[in-house]
């Protein structure tokens, strides 16, 4: 990692709507600037999407932004996110996903002249390698219509470029089943982190290139599926929390290449990045329950400079389409984070810590999102000489602290939990420091007919 | 002394595949299911009471120690390896004819989605019950669920699906099936679809987890 100091060092100041490098956006949002803007996310309700459909699937955007926008107006809001995160179909076809931004972006900019309402758009593409089994993750004719996507959609008013990219996800799927976490260092922190490499200096440049910015990436097929498989109760919640740790070495090269943040929504390891490189961050806790369930809802907002709502398709509810309903949950949350923030330093903190008290104790993968533990895992996460050394010892240091949270009888696990911890810390601590050694001793082991090392310059 | 028999089974309980797994501590050094079927079947021992009596037994111990949340799935994967192993020796006698499994049941995620963790347990968990399982990926058209259908005509179609915009590939899915093979019994499963969703398309069922589809399988198609 080419971090080796934290930009934040003092857990009082890793604070929602507060980054030490904020992010100014075209119409002026200050990202990390002293607010917290809402960020809305949302999909398509049960339809396919064809030629047939197209005109529907317009319909659908035009409403959830006007609907949203409307709502953001009469609420008073201060700025407003829309993630604009493609369907397949729309990265496929690139002029799908480009119309769709230019429909959303004419709706942004009439709000701004007639409201002064400031909003963006974040475009998040799907990453296409993964149709193709074993991915060409350097090769693949897929990039091209990404890429289209990425530099297009730009230019239609995507400003915010961000991708859930998928780079040693043919490793880390079987690995999360097993909570194989020395295969999972390998996906993330090896084959996760050359892929990122080599994705965002693309992305970087194109951004560069139009004066747009180049958000970030998050380990959201990674770290979030453990968290969801956790919570269906298929794998270890510890072991879940050290995934997300590990996730951190993988999602931070975005940011070594050259992204500025906001970090995306679905990455919770973005408090990590935030303390480490000072970027704002968008976040998700008990507002993205439309689309998963978590045990982390308030914890993840203490650190928040974006909220979100992870995903929520565009339906109708009592009150009015879903994406307006959550829009306005969006709002009052961030109503009161920015009125803490008005209040000055003790109401934030007072409303920080409720935030983290609240969850802190109640799930390991609370505790370590839990502004001092951030801290000190993302101190052993800068520390060694290769991404692989960085993730094992930050995952130690997660470890760590969940034992002492255990032995001080302040949060109770499992005896199926806790049987795990000696075992993955065994695991972790025959990892060795160099990439190059940890590499010789996983290949032998994977299957190689699910991954293709020369893809990844291995 | 236990029976081969019971010590297979109790392998496959404990995810111990052969002689040199380290997994589970307390078996380390003792023959795993690899060995003791090879065993068992030099002994004579029927190729259908090692599966209906050994491995199918096990597996039905363990999906039931994932129901109540005893166990999680990376030990119900090793128990399903240590299946593998045994199920290897049984092969010929599956291709005789000797021993027969309870039927086939063609598994996929549907066409555009490439969603594919809970499709590949409930696939891992079927077979554990005793059925032959033909997984065909993710992004799986209707002519390839037909051209299979076409080598096993009796087969039962499992569906999958993660999003809102593909769940309606399952009803395309099945529409073509029914033309083809009208019988064909279809269960569906996948974040965005539920009982409802599932009667709106002529699907035969929806299972929310791997237990529910075996338990229906069970039930309506055995």
């Amino acid at each position: 990692m080419k971090y080796k100091n934290l930009a934040v060092t003092n857990p009082s100041e890793l604070i929602f709507g507060q980054a030490p490098h904020p992010v100014e956006t075209r119409r002026g949002l200050k990202i990390g600037g002293g607010q917290v803007y809402a960020e809305l996310n949302f999909t398509l309700p049960m339809m396919s999407i064809n030629n047939d459909t197209l005109t529907d699937v317009y319909r659908h955007y035009r409403e959830i932004a006007e609907g949203a926008l409307t709502r953001a107006v009469e609420l008073n809001s201060q700025g407003v996110v829309l993630e604009f995160e493609t369907l397949l179909e729309m990265t496929k076809t690139p002029q799908t996903g480009i119309e769709i931004v230019k429909i959303m972006n004419g709706i942004c900019e009439d709000f701004y002249q007639k409201h002064g309402l400031k909003s963006e758009i974040r475009l998040t593409p799907n990453d296409l390698r993964e149709f193709e089994r074993p991915a060409k993750q350097r090769t693949s004719a897929l990039l091209d219509p990404m890429m289209e996507l990425f530099e297009k959609g730009a230019l239609a008013g995507g400003d915010l470029l961000s991708i859930e990219s998928t780079g040693g996800k043919e490793v880390s799927d079987e690995a999360l089943l097993m909570c194989d976490i020395k295969a999972i260092v390998f996906a993330l922190a090896v084959l996760g982190v050359r892929d990122m490499q080599f994705l965002w200096k693309k992305i970087v440049t194109l951004a560069r290139s139009h004066g747009k910015i180049a958000a970030g990436d998050t380990a959201c097929g990674f770290a979030n599926t453990a968290m969801v498989l956790a919570e269906q109760k298929c794998i270890s919640r510890i072991f879940a929390a050290l995934v997300r740790v590990v996730s951190v070495v993988r999602s931070i090269v975005a940011i070594e290449e050259g992204a500025t943040g906001p970090d995306k929504d679905c990455g919770y390891e973005g408090v990590f990045l935030k303390a480490i490189t000072g970027i704002p961050i968008s976040m998700e806790g008990k507002t993205s329950a439309c689309a998963h369930l978590s045990p982390i809802g308030n914890i993840s907002a203490a650190a928040a400079d974006l909220w979100s709502n992870e995903s929520v398709q565009n339906i109708k509810l009592l009150s009015g389409m879903a994406p307006t309903a959550y829009l306005e949950q969006l709002e009052y949350d961030v109503r009161l984070m920015n009125e803490a923030l008005k209040s000055g330093t003790a109401d934030a903190l007072t409303l920080q810590r409720l935030l983290v008290d609240s969850d802190r104790y109640t799930d390991p993968q609370a505790l370590i999102l839990a502004p001092d533990n951030v801290i000190r895992i993302s101190k052993a996460l800068v520390t060694g000489d290769s991404y692989v050394a960085n993730a094992r010892n930050g995952a130690i240091e997660a470890i760590n602290i969940i034992e002492d949270a255990l032995q001080s009888g302040k949060m109770q696990l499992s005896e199926l939990e806790t049987g795990y911890l000696p075992l993955l810390r065994d695991e972790l601590d025959s990892i060795p420091d160099k990439e190059s050694d940890f590499i010789e001793m996983m290949l032998p082991l994977l299957d190689k007919s699910k991954f293709i090392p020369s893809e990844y310059g291995l | 002394m236990s029976t081969l028999i019971e010590q297979i089974a109790l392998c496959v309980e404990n995810g111990k595949v052969n002689m040199a797994s380290p997994y589970p501590p307390q078996m380390k050094g003792q023959p795993g299911s690899d060995e003791l079927t090879k065993q068992a079947l030099e002994e004579n021992v029927l190729p259908d009471d090692i599966l209906n009596k050994a491995l199918v037994v096990a597996m039905n111990k363990v999906g039931q120690k994932y129901s109540e949340n005893k166990i999680f799935v990376p030990q119900m994967l090793l128990s399903a390896k240590a299946m593998a192993a045994s199920m290897n020796h049984l092969k010929p006698f599956f291709q005789s004819g000797e021993v027969k499994r309870k039927g086939t049941v063609i598994m996929g995620t549907v066409m555009g989605d490439l969603h594919d963790i809970g499709k590949n347990l409930c696939c891992m968990m079927i077979e554990g019950a005793g059925w032959e399982v033909i997984d065909l990926g993710v992004d799986v058209k209707p002519e390839t669920f037909i051209a299979e259908l076409d080598h096993h005509p009796n087969a039962i179609v499992g569906l999958s699906a993660l999003l809102t915009t593909t769940m309606v590939n399952m009803g395309v899915i099945i529409t073509s099936i029914r033309e083809k093979y009208p019988n064909t019994k279809v269960a569906i499963g996948g974040a965005p679809v539920n009982y409802d969703f599932a009667k709106q398309i002529n699907a035969d069922a929806y299972s929310k987890n791997p237990q529910d589809m075996i338990v229906w399988l069970e039930k309506e198609v055995a």
